[in-house]
Order: C-alpha cells, then structure tokens, then sequence
C-alpha cells in the first residue's frame, strides 16, 4: 500500500511547494529591482553555503557538526526518497544510500532535539520547538519504510498498522520539509537562504573578503524613494535575505541595545519585516519581543504590516530603528549573513529626509553638519585651536606630503584633543613628513549618514574629496575609526579612493621600521577595547594589540574581544538619538573591562574615548594608544634639542 | 502675574484651515558659521503658522528666489514659497505690505528681527503702521478664536505670560517662546516648489547708503550680587527688574539734568 501512497504523498507534496516557492518569490518582487548577477550567483552558491557561511557557524562546534549531519542528511535523503519512493527505483544501492543518509539525519535531528530541551532564551519557540521532531519524523520514518528496498525486511513487514504509522511519519516530515519550506514554516530559511546566499547584496562577503560601507543614494534620481517607508521600498534582495532568518538569537544576544534594554532586538526586526513583506501582524513570534523599560517586553500581537503600508507605527515603533549604534555585531555573528544594519539605516532614512523625525538632538546635530560642518556647532574658524602651539604644516601650502593626517571632528573636543596632540607628538619623534587639512577639513558625514541623512552625508563627502584632490599625499592617517571607515570604504562611491590608515596601523608600522625609540609602558595593567568601526567594519585587530605589546604590554584580553567586541553604545548617532533603556551601554562594557582586572584600559576611537569616560569613577583609566606610546617615547639624547638641555637643570634640584 | 497657571484648561479650540495665516521668513546666518541657513524666529513663525493653519499657510519672503537656504522652509512641510523677486538692498516693505493687504490675510507672523541684512527688527512695526493693524509683539501661543477675535498669550521677560484679545486682522512678532520650528527634511525641501512674482524694486537709499561695521558687545550692567542663601539668590534670579535703586530728579536745569546722566553713565561704564 506504501508503495502507491508514497509517491502520491511525494509528488504532491511537491506539487504544493513549487507553487509556495512561486507564491513567495513573487513576494519578493515587491521588492526595487538591484543589480544582481543571476545566474554567477546561483553558481557560486554552494561554495558560499559550504565555505563563508559554515565558516560563520563553526564559531559553534557543536551545531556546525549537528548542522553538517542534519541538513547534508536531509538534502541526500529528500533526492534520494524522490528517486527510490517517488519513481520507484527500488534498487539496492539507493536503498542502502538512503538508508545511510536518513540515519545521518536522524542521529544530527536527536542532537538537535537535545540542544532544545533547554534552549537559550535568544532561540525562537514556537514552530521551532516542532522542527527537531519533524525531522525525527522524515528521517525515521523513511529510514523504515527503505528498509525493504534495501532487502533488509521483507517487503510488507508490520502489516497495516505500521503502514499507517509510517504513512502518518511520512505525511508529517514532508509536509515539515516540502511545504514548510516554501509556505512559511521554518525550513523556509533553507529555501530563502540558498537564494539568499546566491544572490546576497554584498557579494563581496564572500571569499574572505569583506564588505561593511553603506550604499549611496541616487539623490539625482526624483523619482526613487529617498530610504524605506514600506517593505516594497526594499530591494528584492533585501527582502530575500529577510527570510532567510533562521531566528537563531545569535544577534539577539550580541547586541548591545537588546542588553542594555532599549527597545530593539534584530532578531525581531527582521522577523518583522517578514511580516512586513508577507503582510500579517508579529502575533506568532516566538522569540524575545523588544525590551521595554518595565523589563516586561513590549507586547507581541499589536504590530503588523503590509508590503504597502509604511513600516514606521505599524509594524516598528521609530524607537526601535534610532536604538541600534550600527556596531555590526549582529551582521558579524549572523550564519545567514542578513544585513540588519542596512535595513535599519534605510528605514531611518526615510525617516530623516522625507519626515525630518530624527529624534532628540539629531535635527540640531544635522543642521550644525549643514551650516558649520561639524556636529558640535563651533565656529569653523576654531578647528585648528588645539594645535595652536604645534606648527603644524597645512596641506594647502605644502600641496606634497607622505602622510596626511585626518584629524576629525575631535578637535573640538577637549578630551580628545590630548589623543591628538600626543599623536603629533609621536609623528614628530618619528620624523615623519605629514600635514593636516586645516580649516580645509570638514567632518567626514559619519554621522549624519548614519542618522539617514544621506544628502549632509554626500555634501560632505563631496567637498572633502574635493578637496583632497588638490593634494599630493601617499597617505591618510586618522585617530578617528569612523573617519577611517567612511574615508576608506565609502568615498569610494563618489570617486574618492585613498590609501587610509588607522593610527594604530601606521604606529605599528613605525615600531616595525624602527622610527620610534620606545621605552617601556609603567605601571597599571592594561586591556584592550577594540572600536567596532575599527574592527568589525575593517578587521584592523592585530595592529594595536602589536603597537601595545611593543610598549612591553600583555593585554588581559575581555571575553568580549575581537570581531565580539561590544560596542561603547558611541555609535550610529545613538548619543544623540539617545533612546532609553534601562542602563546604558558604557556601563556595561566597563563592567567588561572591570572583569579583567585591568586598571587602564586602551583605546583608539575619540567616540569610544568619551563614552567610556563618561562612566562614573571609581573605574579603570582610558587612555587612547597614541597617548600611551607618547608616554612611552624616550627623549633624544640631550645635545640633540637645545630646549631639553636649557630644561635639565631646574628638574635637578 | 499668575496667569500661565491657568493656561491648559482653555485648551485648543482653533480650527486648522479657517484661519488665513501669512508667515514672512527671511534668510538666516548660523551664529558661528555665519553661513546662509533658515532663520531661527522665522522657522517658529512657519511652525506656529503650521500649528494655526495646516497645508493653508502661506509662506512669503521677499528677496532672492535663488538662495537655497530658502528650501530649508520647503523642509518643515509647507508645498510651496511664495517670492517676491528683489535685489539685495532693496525696501521689502512696500513690496509686502501691497502683497499682503491684498492677500486678505487674517493673521502676519514674522521673527522679531532679522539675522542678516539690517537686522534691525523694525520691519514688523512699519509693516504694522503702514497696514494699519495692531501689532502683537511676542507671540507664544493661540488659545482661541471667536466672532473674528483670537485669544493669544503674548510672552514676557522671565518667562511671564500675558494673555491678549486681539481682534483679526493682525501682525504679530515670535520669538524664542513660541514652539520650537519642526526639522527641515530633505525631499520636501526638494520638491517645494517656489512662486516668484515678480514686483516694482524700490531701492532703499537710506540702507544702501550707510556702512555697515560689526557691532561692538553692549557693555554688561554690573550685577553685584548680595545673596547670601539659594533662596535670595533664586529671588533675586526670578524677580522682575524693579526700580528703586534711581533717582527722580525734579526742578533741575537740562545743564544739570544732562550733567547726572552723564555721570550715571560714566559710572555704568556705557561711556567711556
């Protein structure tokens, strides 16, 4: 009886989830059109799924094992059941490959089942909680029903009432993996995120390469929407990826808004925008909701959406999208490689330049960006005060120089004036030949692009690359992650292409030439706390562990270190959104650096710089690596500066 | 004077759109920059115009169509900015006053004065005498209106209010006291569209005529403080300047009269 039920079973099963695929991929088409590589995509696929993307999960050794066991079972087993059960190639050596890839499938299917007997409050219940089980279903019961077709059992064994059970089994886990996969159920991320990998935004990802500045706006173009209102402002892909979620929590648990309690989770977020893309309300997540300040979470059920309907107080609250500091924690930890930081920027774009609702102080920041060109509002004419005393060469009368020194908008700040002056201090013990911008420079547009003000971002970003152009320089050199970043990743677009350094890259390449005569780093132990825009976004960790070790320092390294570094809460305009929450996120990364016992930590970001200072002593000390190689500069010998030798006897007492 | 406690339960009995309300904006100068940007008090005049009369404000400047600060009102949500084409150093007040008493406006809201050009704050009160109309210097909030009559509250120093029948038509000044201007987005600034009119220039001899120099700082009048708890000090930091510390001079010459003054401003340092 099996043998006439089951290819039935099969094929319609088939049948329905070809028809759920075409359901979805139309939704997808909601979606702009993007420039996509069709069919190099899909051909690069699988070595993006087995390479980048098992690299992702194999930071976790024991789901990549159940992972490699359960999915590799599953894909062999579903071709395979097709071929002996659906067109009846009832030949032994299929049925022994069956029979081995469904066992592989069940044993990875019980380990999965273990992981969710008490599953970390990041994992989504719900449906998920059935997925182990239904595996176990497929699997068993098409382990069973091959046995014959292998010649192990006599075929007919059991008699009626194991039929049913397998029948009942089958019934279950192809329903679960055929049309679960393509009408929302939870296979749907193999589905979405085999196209998703194909056909990802970022393709650059791939390869060990990496891919972190934002995507321009066509401002010139009227009729394209400025940013996301609707889920169908989206590009297709951008939709794709959405669903390719497989609600794992890994971004839940690294983000640090989620942890400090202000209302985001981007895990939610994406779920919403499959809600979003899908149209319904956010009813039967499953997950961890938005954090709320009572601690209950903000009530699931009350949200929902439509392709065509704006996002913003309907399926998102506006405090949701301003809560994230763009630190890419969760783009780095995510095994689907979705582009949560995109999304949200593309939504807070729509929100500044079409509805001007930038909170807080983020409408005063944009217009001091406007009219003075830095965040703060100073006098432009006040820029070069902090080196007032420094004689400094300016780029505009030297037009030629090997290092250009991007100084940022940190100039007007007091406290990371010293990181800058004890950076000079270093460039000049190092004889290097560098000059600064002047009044010429003006704030590279980090911030305003990341609060979605694209057009402040592309003024800015205009003028200092024209700028630049007047000058003659082999390279950039900047305090300022942010600068960096968006120096190096995003004037790209705008025909702006430039050798940029970090500070501490360029000073662990003058330790390794030789150019600096340093002492040894006194006193206080010290860890490092690594900037996200450093880091994350540029995969810069090496170098300032390199320049601290020089200064004979043994960094005690925080758990949360290296591309898991969490951010300063500095990040993405949130100090000036300035969403609450119910503690700040400041505190807890200097309960991070607290742990390790360090009584100095190092830093290397002037945003990093303030908010750690910004949390009340008694705490560690923060210092930038500039100023700690400064400490660590030895003086020339006395006959070298006149001004050291006049100084020498009034310190003799 | 007591009167802002009982602001609330008059509450919002103005009716979006059945007011015709004419919001005059100029080209503002950031205070650091000094680099073209909407001005402050015109922005709150647009947004309480916005508050008063929705998508029916109408929004004028006269000037130079060509400024891009202009679009910066564009950006709070308002359609379309009406211009009337002038060159710098031009007289906008023959030019407004025909616009304007021929618009049949009910209410003119304008910033107390301007951050560029003369800057001298007076437009409001010519344009007031010229129209014939009351003037109400101030404006913070509208409370009501009824049978062509609208209740304000007029701002006063140390945040006092003073609440005013004024009956339609009338000009009124804002300042820092009415509702702070919304942000200026992007595309609606794009898309606003200008109307330019273009109108007879009448040259303003007087302004063209004159050199402008940076103005010096008003010497500060010394403030000693006697306080010696936080209550006095809080007192003497909220209390209205009172007289009592002058001297009333009576049955003298001018001689001695302007002899006093003089000495009095010698020691205030106004003169030096």
């Amino acid at each position: 009886m099996l043998n006439t039920l089951l290819p039935i079973l099969l094929f319609a099963a088939l049948g329905l989830a070809v028809l759920g695929a075409l359901r979805r991929v139309s939704l997808w088409r909601n979606g702009r059109a993007a420039k996509v590589d069709l069919l190099g995509g899909l051909l690069a696929m699988p070595k993006r799924y087995m390479v980048d993307l098992h690299h992702v999960v194999a930071r976790d050794k024991y789901i990549a094992n159940t992972h490699v066991a359960t999915a590799g079972g599953a894909v062999a087993s579903i071709i395979l059941a097709i071929l002996v059960h659906g067109f009846g190639l009832h030949n032994r050596v299929l049925g022994y490959a069956l029979l081995l890839m469904s066992a592989v499938m069940f044993v990875g299917a019980i380990f999965m089942y273990l992981r969710r007997r008490h599953p970390p409050s990041r994992l989504s219940k719900g449906p998920w909680m059935r997925l182990p089980k239904s595996l176990l279903a497929f699997s068993g019961s098409f382990f069973i029903v091959t046995l014959p077709v292998a010649g192990v059992l006599p075929a007919n064994f059991g008699g009626w009432l194991l039929a049913i059970i397998l029948g009942i089994g089958v019934l279950w886990g192809v329903c679960e993996l055929f049309l679960g996969m393509t009408w929302g159920g939870p296979m749907k991320h193999a589905f979405a995120g085999a196209l998703h990998l194909a056909w990802h935004r970022r393709p650059e990802r791939f390869g060990g390469g990496r891919s972190t500045g934002l995507k321009p706006l066509d401002l010139t173009d009227r009729t394209a929407p400025l940013g996301v209102e609707k889920p169908k402002d989206f590009t297709w892909n951008q939709l794709l990826g959405f669903d390719a979620c497989v609600q794992c929590g890994k971004c839940e648990a690294a983000c640090p808004a989620f942890a400090a309690g202000q209302p985001l989770n981007p895990k939610k977020l994406i779920q919403d925008m499959v809600v979003g893309l899908a149209g319904g309300t956010d009813a039967h997540f499953a997950g961890s909701p938005y954090p709320s300040l009572d601690g209950q979470g903000k009530p699931v059920g009350e949200h929902g959406g439509n392709p065509h309907q704006p996002i913003v107080n309907g399926l998102v609250d506006a405090d949701t999208l301003w809560s994230c500091t763009t630190c890419r924690a969760c783009v780095e930890e995510c095994p689907m490689m979705i582009e949560h930081v995109d999304a949200i920027v593309d939504m807070r774009r729509h929100l500044t330049l079409e509805k001007g609702a930038t909170p807080n102080k983020g409408a005063e920041v944009l217009e001091n960006l406007i009219a003075t060109d830095n965040p703060g509002g100073f006098a432009p004419g006040g820029r070069m005060n902090w080196a007032a005393d420094l004689n400094l060469d300016i780029m505009s009368h030297k037009k030629t120089v090997d290092v250009l020194f991007w100084v940022g908008d940190g100039a007007f700040d007091m406290r990371n004036q010293r990181t800058l002056r004890a950076f000079v201090k270093v460039l000049k013990a190092a004889k290097v030949d560098f000059a600064v911008l002047g009044l010429e420079e003006r704030d590279s547009g980090d911030v305003a692009r990341r609060l979605g003000d694209e057009a402040t971002f592309q003024m800015l970003a205009r003028r200092n690359i024209q700028t630049l152009a007047q000058y003659d320089f082999k390279r950039i050199v900047t305090c300022d992650p942010h600068s960096f970043h968006v120096l190096k990743n995003e004037y790209g677009a705008f025909e702006g292409r430039y050798v940029v350094q970090h500070h501490s890259t360029y000073l662990a390449e003058l330790i390794v030439n030789g150019a600096l005569n340093l002492g040894q780093h006194k006193g206080a132990s010290v860890t490092y706390h690594d900037p996200c825009y450093l880091g994350r976004y540029n995969g810069e960790y090496q170098a300032p562990r390199d320049v601290l070790r020089a200064l004979g320092i043994e960094v005690k390294e925080m758990e949360r270190s290296g591309f898991r570094s969490r951010c300063c809460g500095g990040g993405g305009g949130a100090p000036i959104t300035d969403i609450p929450g119910r503690q700040r996120i400041p505190d807890m990364r200097m309960d991070d650096i607290r742990e390790t016992g360090a009584e100095l930590v190092a830093v290397g970001c002037p945003q990093c710089t303030a908010m750690l200072e910004g949390v009340v002593e008694p705490r560690p000390m923060i210092k930038d690596i500039a100023e700690l190689v400064a400490d660590a500069l030895l003086e020339d010998t006395a006959p070298a500066k006149p001004a050291a030798a006049r100084r020498e006897p009034a310190e003799a007492h | 004077m007591g009167q802002n406690a009982m602001r609330p339960e008059l509450g919002v009995s103005v009716d979006k759109g059945a007011l015709h309300v004419i919001s005059l904006v100029s080209v503002g100068a950031h205070p650091t920059s000094g680099r073209p940007r909407r001005a402050e008090q015109d922005a709150r005049a647009v947004e309480l115009g916005l508050h008063l009369a929705g998508d029916n404000l109408h929004v004028l400047h006269a000037g130079d169509a060509e400024e891009p600060a202009l679009r910066g009102y564009l950006g709070m949500g308002v359609d379309e900015l009406h211009v009337l084409a002038q060159p710098p150093g031009a007289d906008a007040l023959p030019g407004l006053a025909d616009y304007i008493r021929e618009s049949g406006v009910q209410l003119v809201l304008t910033g107390s004065q301007a951050e560029t050009g003369e800057g001298s704050g007076m437009l409001p009160y010519l344009l007031a005498e010229k129209l014939g109309w009351p003037l109400v210097v101030g404006l913070a909030e509208v409370e009501s209106m009824s049978n062509g009559s609208v209740q304000v509250l007029q701002a006063l120093p140390r945040g006092q209010r003073r609440r005013l029948k004024v009956r339609l038509p009338f000009l009124a000044t804002v300042d820092n006291a009415a509702p702070k201007p919304r942000q200026s987005a992007y595309g609606p600034a794009q898309r606003g569209l200008l109307d330019v009119e273009e109108i007879e220039v009448v040259i303003d001899d007087v302004f063209i005529g004159a050199a402008l120099t940076p103005a010096k700082p008003r010497p500060k009048r010394l403030k000693v403080i006697k306080a010696k708890s936080g209550a006095d000090r809080m007192k003497a930091a909220t209390a209205k300047a009172s007289g009592g510390g002058g001297q009333v001079l009576k049955g003298v010459t001018p001689e001695e009269g302007a002899a006093a003054i003089l000495k009095l401003l010698v020691e205030e340092g106004v003169v030096r």
